[in-house]
């Protein structure tokens, strides 16, 4: 057994726990707690005038109602703006319970507290709420348009204007030999994990402390605001997210109504709670994210060259600000993707709607972001008559130009500087993969069975891994056991293996012996979250250098054994040994042990540590500056952060008379720097691509004008099956970060940006058609067809035109 | 999403079935699979006052195949009847069409009776009644009746059975001779209900001419139809048969709806392509089935 596993593809750990149905889940916790169910607003914009709750009260098994009159303290309180940022000129959050007004249909405005969840929705059904309807925006075109205003006070519905520019935009246009300027939208999706948020909160009254489990992407930080908005000092609150199922955003918004409203339940009532959200409930409460139009000007030469790029878009930013603007920054830091652009200028208007807030959703903002550019190289491309991947190489910063400063600040307040990559090699490894130079008789042969193909290609960087910080625990036992705290915490991406896998080639331990704990705020208390594919380089980093920290000091004490020096040492399958005397050894059990001088032996394993065993007495048993215990404690904090990249190219079969559209292949090129374990980095390009085919072909939030949300249930909002999902091909690269010590970048979200992207240019290249609007489905696509104001492609002209029935 | 209250009843025969029934009147809902019943109730769109569960009910669960047709039970699950080799031998579209019903874990559940009593115009098997001539058998305290498609389906999820009933069977006609079948639907993904489907039967005469052509789509109008497609390639032999002329009749007799997945028109396309492409098939297995 080997314990050098950094780089093995090491099968997950904690799947056998998990697909067996052993995986402890939120709704799995305090099957005795009182449960929670809420009114919800079912209008998109009204005042609240009256609520009755006279027809709950006699209700059997009603424990209490709860409105906006009941909250004290913070909890009257808006919700925090978690995010401030100077150009977030009217950020505006909701109450925990409504106030006065409700600005999306799910809004909570009642909670009820009763034996069990049916019996609460029971009561629930009972309350009758009366409101004044007030007209609802919806979409980003209405509140662009502001005829009226989400919120009374901030009439333009603009909550922020991002800006950010590379030089004169202006004349660098003027001055450029081609202009282009397009408009193109890209709807509403979310994350949808597959287990909904949840809160379960414990008040114990003897020791006044407070206990929550939530399903949540940032246990320390909900626990800092339940200790706020409560009033509890933070050493009486633990917060621990136990198995989660799945998050993709969602759940790093924090704190939820339901985080707060349901320990405040708890203290008040001296009983557990639990609440766990339920689909309806998901899709009308929680978040969505990716509506924007965008307005492109792009100036370039005869040879496909940018000169100039200036981009205006508005973003839906929903109800409410809670996260700020970062998608709004991520957007626009990371639309330039590989390319090096002279001159750049982007605005985002930040706009409110009636509708579900937007908080990021895997990829935040950079989905929509890659839409952009590479649908601006698509178009230069068919515009000049050119190979779509030739415009793109000859735009691509190359390896010579790194550490790449873009001049543009990032969501983490710090400068956009690329520390490595390779984008040539990813483009030549692309085309390879995909067969771009065959396209042309992938095409004849699909035409052969009536088919019309298309190709497209899409390429990203990704800023991945922002601080401000991470930390990670590690400490042996006397049993050998090797346990790894972090305070990030975990919702399917492996965590369980990959940290253990660093643990054990840092420390050479086997990884059996290793137990990883994150997201519980007993075990670490320090830590910011599971979001921007920044587990791996921030909590990897941290506990790397906290097992490095384990090492140094069991050698040093094994040094002492051993009369060696610990230099010569090395540590094996838990065993310190001096390098090339067999035999000369200890176990690392042993050490840490050792490592904690006793007075009393509670078993076997101690008495080597008590105090009339061998020692020297020249010394206090805890050295000057030492600490009993093999443990250590260590924090990573990167001064930026690092941008991973990749490429993605798409074909497509489209059924001319059905216009159905199916992904026959997708190709992935995918560079993370290093990698901890090719197989959960590949399983996590795999999820994305799903998600990135749902999002360019399947999924959106069909609003109606009213701002009711059409499809929310599983039956109307189509999240793709493993039958709408291409087989996927992946090919590495590895450029490592010169950033941190494991050289890593991240992973989490690479998957789903380009989708939607190079999807789009797929359909283009198949049915000649500009295509400005993502997602598309087969009607859309049939009404594209039969428009003969459509445009068409340059590229199409040389085609025979395919038949479109009327 | 957790039902309003109601009461629950496992009657363990048919007649005390009906007898709650009777007693609970109107607030009472016979529960087959469930598969579209439970849904409902969770997300407090039905609230019935009683369940009346008729899966412990005897002789409910049976698929009797004669020479005039298969007779489904109503216990008999969409899956058992897709396996039913005697069935699809009997009438193609049987093991065809339920193919086509959602997915195996939900095709495990529900029954093929509950989705006619159902009457969904996006269900496969309503279509497939109506295109077999088909009709059910109910059972009332009044005694069983045997109710025809057409009288059956009043409306959207709307049947003409009032007042204490279960339907006990569905009757689906053999294909007659000389005749094949096929079907065929677009769903955004696999399993899903369509958004169109088309379930079509041609019928030939001696000499191998088309003799007769019916279809009946899915998720197309407010209640299943059949078309008689006839006119459009009557007379012609089977090889030389143009069926776009079929297909564009089909488009010109329905009256398709928009929705969130489909736009009117793009279901009149659909229906089109579906028609054609369905009709090539069973026109194929008719020519087989009559050599
Ligand atoms: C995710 C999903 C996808 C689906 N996709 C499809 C699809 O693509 N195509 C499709 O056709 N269906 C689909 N269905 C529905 C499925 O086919 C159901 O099984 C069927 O519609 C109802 O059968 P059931 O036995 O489950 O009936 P239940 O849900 O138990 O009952 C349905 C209704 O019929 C009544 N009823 C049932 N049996 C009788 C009886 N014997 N006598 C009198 N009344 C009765 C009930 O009172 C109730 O009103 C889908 C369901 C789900 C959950």
């Amino acid at each position: 057994m080997t314990t050098k596993l950094f780089g093995e593809p090491v099968r997950r750990r904690e799947d056998a726990r998990l697909i067996v149905g052993k995986g402890r889940y939120l709704d799995d916790i305090g099957h005795n707690a009182l449960a929670a169910a809420f009114v919800r607003s079912p209008h998109a914009h009204a005042r609240v005038v009256d609520i009755d709750v006279e027809g709950a009260l006699d209700v059997e098994g009603l424990v209490a109602i709860y409105t906006y009159d009941d909250l004290t303290g913070p909890m009257a309180e808006p919700l925090p703006v978690l995010i401030p940022h100077p150009q977030l000129t009217a950020p505006r959050t909701g109450y925990s319970l409504a106030y006065e007004k409700v600005h999306h249909v799910g809004e909570p405005i009642v909670m009820v507290v009763a034996t069990d969840r049916y019996i609460a929705e029971d009561a629930a059904e009972r309350i009758v709420v009366t409101y004044e309807e007030l007209p609802a925006v919806v979409g980003v075109d209405a509140a662009h348009e502001a005829r009226h205003a989400v919120h009374d006070d901030v009439p333009d519905n603009v909550s922020a204007r991002h800006h950010q520019e590379t030089g004169d935009v202006e004349p660098a246009l003027a001055a450029s030999p081609h202009t282009l300027t397009f408009t193109q939208y890209i709807e509403r999706s979310a994350s949808m994990p597959m287990e909904g948020r949840g809160v379960h909160a414990h008040w114990d009254a003897d020791d006044r402390s407070l206990r929550v489990y939530t399903a949540t992407q940032a246990s320390t930080s909900v626990r800092a605001a339940i200790a706020a908005k409560l009033e509890l000092s933070l050493d009486k609150v633990e917060v621990i997210a136990p198995d989660v199922g799945g998050g993709f955003g969602v759940k790093i918004m924090h704190p939820w109504p339901e985080e707060l409203l349901v320990p405040m339940a708890a203290m008040n009532l001296g009983a557990d709670v639990k609440w766990s959200e339920d689909r309806r409930e998901h899709f009308i409460s929680s978040a969505h994210e990716r509506q924007q139009k965008q307005e492109i000007t792009v100036g370039f030469d005869d040879d496909g060259r940018l000169t100039a790029l200036d981009v205006v878009v508005w973003h839906d930013n929903g109800a409410y600000t809670p996260y700020g603007i970062i998608i709004p920054i991520i957007t626009a830091t990371q639309l330039i993707g590989p390319y090096d652009i002279p001159v750049y200028r982007v605005r985002v208007d930040s706009v409110y709607t009636n509708t579900v807030i937007v908080t990021p959703y895997r990829g935040a903002g950079r989905p929509q972001a890659c839409y952009a550019m590479e649908r601006t190289m698509d178009r230069i491309a068919d515009v000049l008559g050119l190979d779509r991947a030739v415009v793109r190489e000859r735009n691509l910063i190359q390896s010579s130009q790194f550490p790449y400063d873009a001049h543009l600040t990032f969501q983490d307040g710090r400068p956009v500087v690329y520390d490595s990559g390779d984008y040539p090699g990813l483009m030549a490894k692309l085309k390879d993969l995909v067969g771009w130079s065959g396209a042309e008789e992938l095409r004849d042969d699909a035409t052969a069975r009536g088919k019309l193909l298309g190709v497209g290609m899409a390429m990203y960087v990704e800023g991945t891994g922002p601080g401000p910080y991470e930390g990670g625990h590690v400490q042996v036992l006397g049993s050998g056991k090797v346990l790894v705290a972090t305070g990030l915490t975990s919702q399917g991406q492996g965590h369980e293996t990959s940290f253990a896998q660093i643990v054990a080639s840092e420390l050479g331990v086997p990884i059996e012996d290793v137990e990883v704990t994150t997201g519980d705020t007993r075990r670490f208390p320090y830590a910011v979250g599971t979001f921007a594919s920044r587990a791996a380089v921030m909590s990897g980093n941290a506990i790397a250098l906290a097992a490095r920290g384990v090492r140094e000091k069991a050698l040093r004490i094994a040094a002492d054994v051993l009369e060696a020096s610990p230099d010569d040492l090395e540590i094996e399958d838990g065993v310190v040994q001096v390098k090339g005397v067999p035999g000369t050894s200890i176990p690392l059990r042993t050490v840490a042990v050792l490592s904690n001088p006793l007075r009393y032996a509670f078993d076997e394993a101690a008495k080597q540590a008590t105090q009339f065993t061998s020692h020297d007495d020249s010394k206090p048993p805890v050295a000057p500056g030492d600490a009993p215990g093999l443990e250590h404690r260590d924090y990573y904090s990167p001064l930026r952060s690092t941008f991973a990249s990749g490429a993605h190219a798409a074909v497509v079969e489209i059924d001319p008379a059905t216009w159905e559209i199916d992904v026959v292949k997708y190709a992935v090129v995918h560079d993370c720097g290093n990698v901890v374990n090719p197989m959960i980095v590949e399983g996590q390009v795999h999820g994305g691509v799903a998600q990135g085919v749902g999002g360019a072909l399947y999924e959106r939030m069909a609003y109606d004008s009213d701002g009711q949300l059409q499809n929310a249930s599983f039956m109307d909002f189509l999240m793709p099956y493993a039958s709408e999902v291409p087989d996927v091909v992946i090919d590495h690269q590895q450029t490592p970060s010169p950033l941190n010590p494991l050289g890593i970048k991240g992973a989490g979200e690479a998957g789903v940006i380009p989708g939607t992207a190079a999807i789009a240019s797929a359909i283009e290249d198949a049915v000649g058609r500009r295509i400005t609007s993502m997602p598309i489905s087969p009607t859309e696509l049939y009404d594209l067809m039969r428009n003969p104001a459509a445009e068409r492609t340059a590229a199409s002209a040389g085609r025979a035109e395919n038949g479109v029935l009327a | 999403m957790k039902p309003a209250p109601f009461r629950y009843a496992d009657p363990g025969t048919l007649d005390e079935a009906l007898a709650v029934l009777s007693a609970e009147g109107a607030g009472a809902k016979v529960l087959a699979g469930g598969q579209s019943l439970l849904p409902l109730l969770s997300m407090r769109l039905a609230a019935p006052a009683t369940l009346v569960d008729i899966n412990r009910v005897p002789g409910l669960d049976s698929v009797e195949v004669t020479g005039d047709g298969v007779t489904v039970g109503a216990l008999v699950r969409h899956n058992a009847l897709l396996r039913d080799g005697a069935a699809a031998r009997v009438q193609p579209l049987l093991a065809r069409a339920t193919a086509n019903v959602a997915h195996p874990a939900i095709r495990n559940r529900g029954t093929t009776v509950g989705s006619i009593a159902h009457a969904d115009p996006s269900g496969e098997m309503t279509s497939v009644l109506a295109l077999t001539d088909g009709s059910v058998t109910v059972a009332t305290p009044d005694g069983a009746e045997t109710v025809g498609w057409r009288d059956l389906f009043v409306g959207p999820l709307e049947t003409s059975l009032h007042g204490p009933a279960v339907v006990t069977s569905a009757h689906f006609s053999a294909l007659p001779p000389r005749s094949g079948t096929a079907f065929a639907e677009v769903a955004r993904r696999k399993g899903d209900y369509a958004v169109c489907g088309a379930g079509v039967v041609v019928t030939l005469d001696e000499d191998r001419r088309v003799a007769a052509v019916r279809a009946s789509y899915v998720s197309v109008g407010l209640t299943p139809e059949v078309h008689d497609l006839t006119d459009a390639v009557v007379g012609k032999p089977v090889d030389g048969a143009d069926w776009s002329a079929a297909g564009a009749l089909a488009r010109t007799l329905v009256d398709p709806d928009s929705d969130l997945h489909a736009s009117a028109d793009y279901r009149r396309l659909l229906v089109g392509v579906l028609t054609e492409r369905t009709l090539a098939s069973a026109a194929a297995e008719a020519a087989g089935r009559a050599a």
